[in-house]
């Protein structure tokens, strides 16, 4: 404990670093599995090849991903780029199939309510089949954001500075307190992901909490 | 680093024998995620088929599926620290990296099992117990081919946790193909790390389409929306079947495919009934 307090500034600095490395692939992640979600609904000859496609990405061992990055991207093995990227790359391959879903769920009736109210198929998805698949997405969202933040501890083994580097220099010190902070530190800000992601999935959508009369 | 340097690696007849050739490195990833696989079977299957089929400790399983958040990382750290010094022999690095990756195998088991069984549709969990079937049958003979398709999913994902932390585990000093990783960044060997990595995402890749495949093999085609086609097939092949049974229990929905489900002790029956009174979706597929 006062070691933690010892080093609340260090903890806090690869927190931060921590919630960019797992935070903003959730934002790209979305912002691709959201067209692709949209075309596995619209084209159902080709859902499965798409699904199948992104499901196939999520199987690669993370610390695998993290090497074999840079020379695809070109990037150098101690560019926080290659975790951006990696990450972004689970958090698609776990969304694009909740998007999917989340729109199929949509009420078959509202839909065509929709469409005879002269709705056009952009603009439905966006006012009427995007709004009522947030509880679907943001549920796989909250799946993507704790892999993510454990996921990104991992890439301490190869350097990447993030609460992760507790665990890699606690096991290397034999110094167990290190350890249990980073761990603790990551359950903390999974958390913190996690609150977030729901309180803006509840503020997305106010007719869940209507009173029924 | 080019593509010739990875050629190379792979060609060379070094990389393919002894303790750290590529044959032994697949061996031992493959046997550490074998005996995993099992432990965590035996433990999360009853399980999770004891909460599924009762519906009592569901808690069980929220807290399994909570536990996931624990950084797989700092888990094997943590374990490997508190359990190594305990054993005083040469698996004092297998048996807490083992034991890591049951943990992290457990929830994904646990949490398929209990979801196929609880997803059951109520009416052919009626109908079971309807026709005198006792708990236990209407678990083996109902409830169990029902919930094969949520189980298999969870052993997938359990799987791939599983090959994908033995690679982490290599850093506690587990064998396996995680050691081309770590060992080729000890010393600063990138093309054996890349190697290696490709060697991994190989595996995963193998793994899952193995389990793929097993999924499409053992569940009931009247569960996974095959059912028509292999009616078809059936009634053509088979003479003595009843093809207005196979056609109408899989695709007709309302009273019909109860009826089949009480047919009697047919082992499609009441697995059929399921697809066809299951879920708005589930009828879409058919």
């Amino acid at each position: 404990m006062t070691w933690a307090l010892d080093h609340l500034d260090q903890i806090a600095t690869r927190a931060v670093q921590h919630a960019w490395l797992a935070g903003l692939p959730l934002v790209i992640g979305l912002v691709v599995a959201l067209p692709l979600g949209w075309f596995a609904v619209r084209r159902p000859r080709l859902r499965a090849v798409v699904l199948t496609t992104t499901g196939l990405l999520y199987t690669i061992p993370s610390l695998a991903l993290f090497i074999l990055l840079p020379p695809l991207l070109g990037t150098k093995i101690l560019d926080p780029v290659n975790v951006i990227v990696a990450m972004s790359v689970y958090t698609v391959a776990l969304l694009t199939r909740t998007v999917a879903d989340g729109l199929s769920s949509v009420d078959p009736s509202t839909r065509q309510a929709a469409i005879a109210m002269g709705y056009g198929s952009f603009a439905r998805f966006r006012a009427v089949d995007l709004p009522l698949a947030v509880p679907v997405i943001a549920a796989g969202l909250r799946v993507a954001a704790v892999s993510n933040v454990s996921i990104v501890s991992v890439a301490s083994l190869i350097g990447i500075s993030q609460l992760g580097y507790f665990l890699t220099d606690g096991y290397a010190r034999s110094f167990p307190t290190e350890v249990w902070v980073g761990i603790v530190a990551c359950l903390l800000l999974a958390l913190v992901f996690d609150v977030v992601i729901q309180l803006v999935s509840r503020a997305l959508t106010p007719w869940t909490r209507a009173v029924p009369a | 680093m080019s593509f010739a340097d990875v050629w190379a690696w792979f060609s060379d007849p070094a990389n393919w024998q002894g303790t750290d050739g590529v044959p032994n490195r697949v061996l031992q990833h493959l046997v550490y995620t074998g005996i995993t696989l099992l432990l965590a079977l035996v433990v999360a299957v009853p399980l999770g088929a004891f909460v599924g089929h009762t519906g009592r400790m569901r808690w069980l399983v929220t807290g399994a599926n909570a536990a996931r958040a624990v950084p797989s990382l700092g888990l094997l750290f943590a374990v490997s620290m508190f359990v190594g010094p305990l054993i005083q022999s040469d698996l004092a690095f297998v048996i807490p990296s083992i034991a890591v990756l049951v943990l992290l195998a457990i929830p994904p088991l646990l949490s398929g099992t209990y979801a196929g069984i609880d997803s059951v549709e109520p009416a052919a969990r009626d109908a079971a117990r309807g026709m005198g079937m006792t708990g236990w049958q209407v678990l083996s003979k109902v409830e169990a081919p029902c919930a094969l398709p949520l189980f298999l999913s969870g052993l997938r994902s359990a799987a791939l946790q599983v090959i994908a932390t033995a690679t982490i585990a290599a850093s506690v000093s587990l064998g396996g193909l995680g050691r081309y990783l770590i060992d080729g960044l000890a010393s600063q060997d990138y093309i054996q790390m890349v190697c290696g990595s490709i060697l991994v995402a190989l595996l995963a890749l193998a793994a899952d389409g193995v389990l793929a495949l097993l999924e499409k093999w053992v569940v009931s085609p009247g569960i996974s929306g095959r059912a028509p086609r292999v009616a078809r097939s059936r009634a053509t092949s088979d003479p003595t079947s009843d093809p207005t049974h196979d056609s109408t229990g899989a695709n007709r929905p309302g009273p019909e495919p109860r009826e089949a489900a009480l047919r009697g002790p047919d082992r499609t029956g009441p697995v059929e009934a399921t697809a066809a009174t299951g879920t708005p979706s589930e009828r879409d597929r058919t």
